[in-house]
């Protein structure tokens, strides 16, 4: 059995140039890497004797829309053989396409639709990106931050048109979003007036 | 003179009791046999990710009785633990065992609907009526400790919510002798069943390597022969104090994961026992006040504990900048919770990662070639609950 330490050993000997950063947390590797080398770096785990990733887990973006670089995607994968994860992270700007993991895992299949409809990252040489959680002719990208929680559209059945239809979403009552955040270490503004 | 033939392009669903849920298929069939199968999702999406970004810790909760409901504990055990690592927390030893029961519990519920609606898709009405009189008593355990059925909300980052109410014990202790014997009433009409034979052997076979391929986990892996379970390999909570087997399948195909099933409601009822048998006593969450509230009797008398009780219903509680990836063995396999926080009291964001999904996925794989009929069939050993594939 090889622990974690080595085998974050084994692929900074092994893959030096590609890995930008690695960290062990949480008995888990996490691997920062260029898109470039994603298929190169992803093939290396599954095929390698020493790390044998045979299984892609999920595949996820992050959006942190105040980055230059916009989004983060995720791989996690995980070795039978040797009891060990690994997640791997390439930042993604956002109209940049991505290379599709398809062929390796086929099981990437869906997990790319998944974040192609959440995100709305495309995959170059996917075989089949289309929606696949939201609706059909669904507009916009609803993980994103800046996707309002309520959406835009909301869908009725009209008895004058007997049929579904779809409308802007009215609410009786606004989302409330309240700000607990520690009220007695003062609100935001008596901080920017005493710092000023 | 040549025959002309024509694909028959099918919709199978949403509605279609067979479906189990809202499952649209677009199948292409020559003839009586599956060319081709789209399966359309999301029917059920309800953007629960979405939401959790937008709930504190302890209101994101629910949500994950919401995913697959029929085995509600198990998820939010997941997502306990996720919080848990992050914090570091120590859960109370008391509190850890009545996870696993209430872990075990929700393995049968889930393996008793499966199994039998499993059967009856394939034409054996009996099996159901006889299981779902037992799901109705876990139920009912569910209820007893939590106040609800089916959405608990029991499991809380360090702990349970509540401790177990008198008598609760010996309730599950006699349920659990009693139903190996149901096990076997079900085991009677099905195992050696001609008809129930014929539908499942030799249809939907995986190898191992497919089945690594489309990550498949839980029953859909030990079904083709690989001994992978995380309740052994990435032991969490106080699994390791337990000794049960993994039933692992041999060939593969629908008959496989239906033994699997039965054989691991028995090592659950196993579990559940030694958990009765050496349930220890003490605190049942947390005494960290900053994480668990305080107990009701303290609001009335010290200002501290209503402090905190307030604190942690409006603002909830803060967790660390951190990233994590929790996975848990439930019914249906390894569900995941990979969860960013970023030191505020609400995550930045919470994948889930549903066994059910990569299965679903694999549909068109697993159909090909079959006929129509076994579209039920292999459907129905897949496990599918949409709650969980939509999310």
């Amino acid at each position: 059995m090889q622990n974690i330490q080595d085998l974050e050993k084994i692929l900074n000997s092994e893959l030096n140039t590609k890995i930008k950063s690695s960290l062990i947390k949480h008995n888990q590797v996490y691997l920062k890497i260029d898109e470039a080398d994603l298929t190169e770096v992803i093939l290396f785990l599954k095929t390698n004797p020493k790390t044998k990733f045979r299984q892609l887990i999920d595949i996820t973006a992050v959006d942190f829309p105040e980055n230059e670089i916009r989004f983060k995607l995720v791989y996690l994968l995980l070795s039978h053989e040797f009891n060990q994860r690994i997640i791997i992270e390439i930042d993604v700007k956002e109209k940049e396409v991505v290379g599709s993991m398809t062929s390796i895992f086929p099981a990437a299949n869906w997990m790319e639709r998944e974040v192609f409809d959440m995100y709305g990252i495309d995959f170059k040489d996917h075989p089949d990106l289309r929606r696949i959680l939201t609706d059909y002719g669904f507009e916009g990208h609803p993980l994103r931050k800046d996707f309002p929680l309520t959406g835009h559209n909301e869908v009725r059945y009209s008895h004058e048109t007997k049929k579904v239809i779809y409308e802007p979403v009215k609410l009786e009552q606004n989302y409330r979003n309240f700000d607990y955040e520690s009220p007695w270490e003062g609100t935001k503004y008596i901080k920017e007036l005493t710092k000023e | 003179m040549a025959k002309e033939t024509k694909t028959l392009n099918l919709n199978f669903g949403p509605q279609h009791p067979a479906a189990h849920g809202v499952l649209r298929l677009i199948l292409q069939l020559d003839g009586e046999i599956v060319e081709k199968a789209d399966p359309h999702i999301g029917l059920l999406h309800r953007g629960t990710e979405k939401l959790i970004e937008n709930k504190t810790y302890t209101q994101a909760v629910p949500y994950f009785d919401r995913l697959d409901y029929v085995a509600p504990m198990n998820q939010e055990h997941a997502f306990a633990l996720a919080i848990e690592k992050i914090l570091k927390i120590e859960v109370p030893i008391r509190a850890q065992y009545i996870r696993v029961m209430f872990c075990e519990i929700g393995r049968i519920l889930s393996h008793i609907l499966n199994v039998t609606t499993q059967a009856m898709d394939v034409g054996a009405l009996t099996p159901t009526l006889w299981g779902f009189e037992e799901r109705e008593i876990l139920m009912g355990f569910y209820e007893k400790v939590s106040g609800s059925r089916l959405h608990a909300n029991y499991f809380r980052a360090g702990g349970v919510h509540q401790d177990l109410p008198k008598g609760l014990d010996k309730e599950i202790g006699k349920f659990c002798e009693r139903f190996p014997k149901i096990i076997n009433d079900l085991e009677l009409l099905l195992t050696d069943n001609r008809i129930f034979k014929q539908r499942n052997v030799d249809i939907g076979v995986v190898s191992k390597q497919d089945a690594l391929d489309y990550s498949f986990s839980g029953v859909m892996l030990r079904g083709s022969g690989v001994p992978w379970d995380l309740r052994k390999s990435q032991p969490y909570d106080c699994y390791e104090q337990f000794e049960f087997k993994i039933p692992v399948g041999k060939n593969g195909d629908c008959y496989d994961r239906y033994l699997c099933r039965i054989e691991e409601m028995k090592e659950s009822v196993n579990i559940i026992n030694q958990c009765l048998a050496n349930l220890p006593v003490g605190p049942i969450k947390t005494d960290d006040g900053k994480i668990s509230p305080p107990p009701k009797k303290e609001i009335k008398q010290s200002m501290e504990a209503l402090i905190h009780h307030f604190k942690l219903y409006t603002e909830g509680y803060r967790v660390d900048k951190d990233e994590i990836y929790t996975a848990v063995e439930a019914p249906k396999g390894e569900f995941g919770v990979y969860l960013i926080s970023d030191g505020s009291s609400k995550p930045y964001k919470c994948k889930i990662r549903a066994p059910g999904f990569s299965h679903l996925q694999a549909m068109d794989y697993l159909i090909k070639g079959h006929m129509l009929a076994d579209v039920p069939a292999v459907l129905g050993s897949m496990d599918i609950v949409f709650g969980e594939v939509d999310r």
